[in-house]
């Protein structure tokens, strides 16, 4: 049994893919990908993929996770591809580690947004984020299944910054950049909980709907604000120890020099 | 002249409505052609939600058809929910293709393909938001041509002033034909205009201009005749008809979507045509005569789209699926052929014999096994002999018994309301029928632990089929039988707890009946409905009877009609029927002398096994029958059977 963790995007107009839209693209990129997957047991059996906090619709992504359970062992960076041909363009699967650590969703601490606010001018944002940062808590509220819920957007984040504005072309009008850094918990805050929070505290009201993206989730460092890569334990492991690797030494028959097939029942 | 994508404006719209994702197109295997490069383009539309929409695969199949010829493009559009239609009105975006989110007028075709009447107010908001003037008379070069297709359009009149031209039967071929006219009227600079490119179409006999003909009205209401008003025009415009579906293998690359749809399988239309001559069925009638795809034909197609698209379950389509000679091998094969990958297999339109719960044995071989479906359409042996549908009461209860003693917990059993010639009593069998299965499936189960689901709706009689001249019930009187099933049903202390009732109440059916069997004049209700504000009538929750009957009391009364003028009259033989110059190729003798048939209780058998009863399709149309067997047997796919030895890690396929 081998596990694969996979980080996979949502780019321009497939950033609309809902969760569960995605789960189902997925199963079927697996099948085309003709990937050897293990399976539930039971009445209907799915295959084992386990899926970690995922970005809301309509929200782009450079940095979404899961894991998957093989029955046989494959070269992860050969998979990647092959799973990345099977998905259409923008769902994109960009990296891929073999799992030799526990607890990648205990890693997904903290995530990185950038939040494009066209029809904003740059001086604007930056004193709805001086403001919203100044306030010991923002309260907020929410639609959710349940009803409205209130609860505090400001204890979640750890940075807030407005971005010089560099990407502005000219001609093109305002457009302010926020790079906001989140801390993941109960109630989880979503940007779109930080601009109700913006608003609140600073009206700032966008003229058109912000364009969302998460550049990237794992292990928060509180000092710098920096997010580091959740993949990276396992990547030092498989250096440390490429057992998969060392298996092609033993089968030097294997045609690509790449890992040889793990033997029946091994998994 | 390169044409702008909407899909910046639409973008902004988009976090505001329900699913956004059904508007962004992207789908596996969805196609992008340069417009600069393609001369000729289509613009595909089934006139219902994408969740419907996008698994049809009609307009799948036109889409690779006409995307594989060079220098030709076709994208698809839905129909917006109103949601999005509010929001589309309020900052101008007009209707756009999903594929490149180019608008719709932009296109030189905008083809519809209507499978039931209940689209046509979706057409009419379509073309509104498009920006094309809803009546074709007031259309100009800048609009596209509206084209409907599709089993609604072999009686396209209630929709005359909206389209400029209807083709009818199967549109491989077609759509071809249409595309090479107009490349070669756009190339000699588009002399005429459109008159001139329709002219051109209409010629052909094959493709339907309502414009170029006159419907003369007697006295009374009914129709006097129907004439081609420029010289040139067929008086008789015909249906068209693929021969070799194995020269047609479409779709290869079926669309996956990633929003959730109505089906998602891999299809494959194991046989086109149906010639069991049930008399309700307009699809067994238009679609003569049978022919089969090969069991090689259908091996092929079924691997290649699993591999294109990773779906996890075939479905064998046909209007009688195993009827095809081969289905045996066919099931068998696709089944040990798939025994390993989890691959379900489903056939749906089964009938009701033995044969088929073997044939659902081995499909489900592998998985659970919930329901089976079965349609005996009719309570009573009588009215099952009106309706040509012969099955007895025996073979039901047979089939029902080995069922349930090869573990089948649930059988499901479909009725219509509302038959000519149907009282009371043949409605009220249907409960008798329900208990003799219960009480069948408890003998031979030895469990009180299984159901019997008994779902009914109206009845509605349609053009080119023995019933076209049939009264249709109301629906007060639909709805009383109903009630007096119900309670027959709900009153059985020993077994109305395991028998499930699922009824549709007989109002959509009338609305349907009128759209089904109007002409031209109906046209100005759909016009009323739309413009107040009825939308997918095909959605219960969108669907309202009351507005549709107060737009035909505003409307239908000016000619001197009313619904029930469309609806419960009786046609008699002399009656000039509104489809009438569209021919599907059935002699309307034939179809009378089948009425009368009906009427005497007289059955009539297939002619696939039997010499032929001179429908008039074949002779007509220039086709005939084709069916196997081959012989042949679907060989397992070598790669599979390799699959034992583990192949080396990172080869790619």
């Amino acid at each position: 049994m081998q596990r694969i963790r996979l980080r996979y995007t949502k780019r321009g107009r497939l950033r609309f893919t809902s969760h569960r839209d995605f789960q189902r693209a997925f199963e079927r990129a697996l099948r085309r990908a003709e990937v050897p997957m293990a399976y539930s047991a039971g009445f209907t059996p799915h295959p084992k993929v386990s899926y970690a906090n995922a970005a809301p619709t309509g929200t782009g992504s450079e940095a979404e996770y899961l894991e998957i359970q093989l029955t046989e062992v494959r070269e992860p960076a050969t998979l990647r591809e092959l799973l990345d041909e099977s998905l259409p363009d923008g769902l994109d699967v960009v990296d891929a580690v073999e799992a030799r650590t526990s607890g990648l969703a205990d890693r997904l601490q903290a995530s990185v947004w950038e939040i494009r606010l066209d029809g904003v001018r740059h001086e604007q944002a930056e004193r709805a984020v001086a403001a919203f940062l100044a306030a010991e808590t923002v309260e907020v509220e929410r639609r959710t299944k349940n009803g409205l819920r209130t609860f505090d957007a400001r204890a979640a984040v750890a940075q807030l910054e407005a971005l010089a504005p560099t990407a502005d072309r000219p001609g093109e009008g305002a457009c302010a950049i926020l790079r906001l850094v989140v801390r993941h918990g109960t109630p989880a805050v979503r940007p779109d909980d930080v601009l109700s929070g913006l608003r609140a505290t600073a009206d700032l009201a966008p003229p058109v709907p912000a364009a969302v993206t998460r550049l990237a989730q794992g292990l928060l460092d509180e000092e710098t604000g920096t997010v580091t890569d959740p993949l990276a334990p396992d990547r030092e492991a498989v250096m440390a120890a490429p057992t998969t690797a060392a298996r092609t030494d033993l089968h030097p028959a294997s045609p690509r020099g790449t890992a040889a097939p793990a033997p029946e029942g091994s998994a | 002249m390169t044409v702008e994508s909407v899909f910046p404006q639409l973008e902004a719209l988009l976090p505001h409505v329900q699913k956004p994702i059904q508007y962004v197109g992207g789908e596996l295997n969805s196609t992008v052609k340069p417009w600069d490069e393609c001369d000729v383009r289509w613009a595909l539309m089934y006139p219902d939600a994408y969740e419907v929409g996008l698994p049809n695969q009609g307009v799948m199949i036109l889409y690779e058809v006409l995307n594989e010829r060079e220098g030709v493009l076709a994208e698809r559009t839905y129909s917006v929910w109103p949601d999005l239609e509010a929001l589309m009105r309020e900052h101008r975006v007009p209707q756009f293709t999903v594929d490149s989110h180019r608008p719709v007028r932009a296109f030189d075709v905008f083809g519809l393909s209507f499978s039931t009447e209940l689209g046509y107010t979706n057409m009419l908001t379509a073309l509104d938001l498009a920006g094309i003037p809803l009546n074709a008379a007031d259309r100009t070069l800048d609009d596209p041509i509206v084209l409907a297709g599709g089993h609604a359009a072999f009686n396209p009149e209630p929709i005359a002033d909206f389209i400029d031209c209807a083709v009818i039967g199967d549109g491989e071929q077609a759509v071809l034909e249409i595309t090479e006219i107009i490349r070669a009227w756009k190339a000699e600079g588009r002399p005429g205009g459109r008159e001139e490119l329709l002219f051109r179409l209409a010629k052909t006999g094959g493709v339907y201009v309502p414009g170029f003909y006159d419907v003369e009205y007697l006295p009374d209401g009914r129709i006097g005749r129907v004439v081609p008003n420029k010289s040139g025009v067929p008086w008789r415009v015909s249906k068209h008809t693929v021969m070799d579906l194995d020269e047609w293998p479409y779709p290869k690359q079926p669309l996956v979507p990633l929003a959730e749809t109505v089906h998602e399988r891999m299809s494959v239309e194991i046989f086109r045509g149906c010639t069991r001559g049930c008399r309700f069925c307009q699809a067994g009638m238009i679609t003569r005569p049978v022919r089969e795809r090969t069991i090689t034909g259908i091996g092929e197609m079924v691997d290649r789209g699993l591999k294109a698209t990773g779906f996890e379950e075939v479905g064998l389509l046909s209007l009688s699926s195993a009827d095809h000679s081969e289905i045996g091998d066919i099931a068998k094969g696709l089944a040990d052929r798939y025994e390993e990958d989890k691959i379900g297999l489903s056939l749906p339109s089964t009938r009701v014999d033995a044969f088929n719960i073997d044939l659902a044995n081995e499909l489900t071989r592998n998985g659970r096994r919930s329901g089976l479906t079965f349609a005996p359409e009719g309570g009573s042996e009588r009215i099952r002999k009106v309706i040509n549908k012969m099955v007895s009461e025996e073979d039901l209860i047979r089939t029902v018994a080995t069922a349930y003693g090869n573990g089948w917990r649930q059988v499901k059993l479909y009725f219509m309301c509302g038959l000519p010639t149907e009282t009371d009593e043949d409605v009220l069998q249907i409960a008798d029928m329900a208990t003799k299965v219960i009480a069948k499936g408890r003998e031979v189960s030895r469990s009180n632990d299984i159901r019997c689901t008994v779902s009914i709706g109206g009845f509605v009689p349609k053009p080119h089929t023995p019933f076209q001249w049939a009264p249709q019930l109301s629906a007060e009187e639909t709805d009383a039988r109903l009630e007096k099933l119900r309670d027959k049903i709900r009153g059985d202390k020993k077994y109305g707890r395991s028998i499930g009732f699922r009824y549709h109440d007989g109002k959509p059916g009338i609305v349907e009946g009128l759209l089904s069997r109007g002409d031209r004049r109906v046209g100005a209700v759909i016009r009323a409905v739309y413009e107040d504000g009825g939308r997918f009538d095909g959605w219960r929750e969108h669907f309202s009877y009351d507005r549709w009957m107060e737009c035909a009391g505003k409307t239908l009364p000016e000619f001197g009609l009313d619904v029930d003028w469309y609806t419960t009259r009786e046609r008699s033989y002399e009656e000039v029927l509104p489809w009438d110059h569209l021919d599907s190729g059935l002699d309307k003798d034939w179809l009378w002398e089948d009425w009368q048939d009906a009427l005497d209780e007289t059955e009539v058998e297939d002619c696939r096994w039997t010499p032929c009863f001179d429908c008039g399709v074949c002779p007509q149309m220039d086709t005939q029958i084709q069916i196997g067997p081959t012989g042949k047997k679907l060989l397992p796919l070598a790669v599979k059977n390799a699959a034992p030895a583990p192949s080396p890690v990172g080869h790619t396929h």
